[in-house]
């Protein structure tokens, strides 16, 4: 897809997002809105995937992936942007997108596979578990010889679980040069910042102390250097170690008054806030 | 009282050890994962026939049971090993959100469960694994009784679609059961028929039941005793047929009374056929250093407990 095209999608998913969290009056915007350049990359760009669908129109899926990239999100409660893109992508119906956080749907709170919702491979929400499944599936496909990228994408709030330094360290041990991790670093969290929370400090040194090499995306709101980046990724691959894309964003990215505040991490916008969000993200590929 | 003879005592981890070592052969999918207790866990002879299908983990568990997870989405049969309380307690949210909920084909295979881990004492003794897994949604739960029944099991979860749970212990037993047994998840044993008292038993309390029901002959009671090394699903049937003619029952396991099997059976009868119940088990408290055999003294988990229990149990009729 080209830049343009990545950028309209991205603003429509921006659009999907306030208005699924708007819906339910529940959800985290703040974090989805951040991540929606990446994750539109990924699928939209980047990513190979099973093209071919089923009787339905919609795409087929596999879990096991054969011969597929994989994407894992790690911080779950950004389900909003994954389920936007899923849908955008023609896994499932738009349409299910009104169903998000409702009785009875497929788009549960946080991503999972217990509802049989095609594009999920892993429940996600409990924070920190990301990366160790994406480790089993490198691992898996290294076995296989499958040559295909895992990526998974986790929050830097986050990294302050201690099973995501088990899993860092995993990765350089078994030569996994076929996965990428991305820190989305908009230095947010629930309680506040994270240099104030808990401060992770130097997360680049820390990563090439635990052999990862290391991408740095100085604006993952700007899709060209999201794609720039994802495409050094994929260039240091094979090489023996894994790699890990520090993303810079700003949490609310594209609704100006989610922007620069912890506050919207998970706060659902009123009728107002929806009605001058929106309008700052024209509908590019119809809403749902 | 059905007679029951050994000839040798081995360890259950010994026959994990075993089981694994044919589905190595047999299986070209199943894997194992072990975080720093390879000789603990005798997997030995699995990793010399397969070293491409064993993934070391180190001391870190919680990334084990992620990457098993990712290994099953993948198509794999990852057992993942560790001792009993470093495969339950320290990872439940692990298990529950990356594997139970996710439907993620991953076997919990551990090891040093129990009193009978012996000397290193309560911080290594996990008493309270089965309530926690007992009560996880999609969970299997299995606690086999001696060498042959646990390599059994240890093959037939390889077939079984869905998360297991995989509990065996460290000290050498009576190796009593058949070593041809055809192991079928969730359906009981029946060790011995009797009338007057069943005896429901899991793991290394089977063989204490067995050694019970020899003692209770001798003063004329004849237990019924039946091995449920499936925890859960729990052979119901079975339980509620030997019920309708003993109408009462003991259960033994070596686990907190809280959670474990004999809280399972008193929630089946207590919904499908009040019946008197005695509970053999480890009662609101940790464990502590001493020989397995010193310890199950101690804490009341031998043949001698259950025939005071039966005793109790059938005077309540």
């Amino acid at each position: 897809m080209k830049l343009e095209e990545l950028k309209s999608t991205a603003t429509q998913v921006r659009r999907d997002i306030v208005r699924m969290v708007h819906g339910c009056q529940s959800g985290h915007p703040g974090g989805s809105l951040g991540c929606t350049d990446l994750v539109t990359a990924l699928y939209f760009h980047e990513m190979k995937i099973d093209e071919s669908k089923g009787a339905d129109g919609y795409l087929n899926f596999s879990r096991e992936a054969k011969g597929e990239d994989l994407f894992f999100l790690s911080n779950g409660h950004i389900s909003p942007l994954f389920y936007s893109v899923l849908a955008r992508r023609g896994y499932f119906d738009i349409k299910e997108m009104s169903t998000f956080r409702k009785i009875n749907s497929r788009l549960q709170g946080h991503p999972a596979t217990h509802e049989h919702l095609p594009g999920i491979r892993v429940a996600s929400g409990s924070l920190g578990q990301g990366l160790s499944v994406a480790n089993g599936a490198a691992y898996a496909k290294k076995l296989r010889k499958e040559d295909n990228v895992v990526y998974v994408l986790m929050g830097d709030g986050e990294q302050q679980e201690g099973q995501i330094w088990e899993a860092v360290q995993f990765a350089p041990h078994y030569k996994l040069d076929n996965l990428v991790a991305i820190v989305d670093w908009n230095k947010q969290q629930i309680d506040g910042s994270t240099d104030k929370v808990m401060n992770n400090r130097d997360l680049k040194a820390k990563y090439e102390a635990f052999g990862w090499l290391t991408v740095d995306l100085l604006d993952g709101n700007d899709m060209q250097q999201v794609l720039d980046a994802l495409a050094a990724a994929k260039a240091m691959l094979g090489k023996g170690q894994p790699v890990v894309i520090l993303m810079k964003t700003e949490m609310g990215a594209g609704v100006d008054f989610m922007m620069h505040t912890h506050k919207w991490h998970g706060t659902a916008p009123n009728d107002e806030q929806l009605a001058t969000a929106l309008a700052q993200l024209p509908e590019t590929l119809g809403d749902y | 009282m059905k007679k029951y003879t050994y000839t040798e005592k081995k360890d259950t981890r010994s026959g994990f050890g075993a089981g694994m070592a044919e589905l190595g052969k047999s299986h070209p999918n199943v894997m194992a994962l072990c975080a720093d207790l390879v000789a603990s866990l005798k997997l030995d002879a699995f990793i010399k026939e397969n070293p491409d299908r064993f993934v070391q983990c180190g001391i870190a568990e919680a990334n084990m049971i992620g990457v098993a997870a990712g290994l099953a989405i993948a198509g794999y049969v990852p057992y993942a090993t560790t001792f009993a309380n470093f495969g339950s307690g320290r990872v439940y949210d692990q298990i529950r959100q990356s594997v139970a909920y996710s439907g993620a084909n991953v076997k919990i295979a551990v090891s040093h469960a129990g009193l009978t881990l012996g000397e290193d004492g309560a911080t290594h003794q996990i008493l309270e694994d089965l309530a926690m897994m007992r009560s996880m949604p999609e969970m299997t739960v299995i606690n086999p009784c001696d060498y042959n029944q646990t390599k059994a099991a240890t093959i037939a979860l390889a077939d079984h679609v869905g998360p297991a749970y995989l509990r065996f212990g460290r000290p050498v037993m009576p190796v009593f059961t058949d070593p041809n047994q055809e192991f079928v998840i969730g359906k009981a044993w029946m060790v011995n028929e009797g009338k007057d008292v069943t005896i429901v038993a899991t793991g290394h309390l089977v063989w204490e039941a067995i050694q019970a029901g020899e003692l209770l002959e001798q003063e004329g009671i004849d237990a019924e005793i039946i091995n449920i090394h499936t925890i859960k699903p729990l052979d119901e049937e079975a339980i509620l047929k030997s019920v309708e003619k003993t109408r009462c029952v003991v259960t033994a396991e070596e686990h907190q009374l809280n959670g474990g099997l004999g809280d399972a059976v008193c929630q089946l009868l207590s919904r499908k056929r009040p019946t008197p119940v005695e509970m053999v088990g480890v009662d609101n408290s940790f464990g502590e250093s001493g020989t397995p055999a010193q310890l199950m003294e101690k804490y009341g988990l031998n043949a001698a407990a259950i025939v005071e229990k039966v005793k109790q149990v059938i005077s309540r009729k």
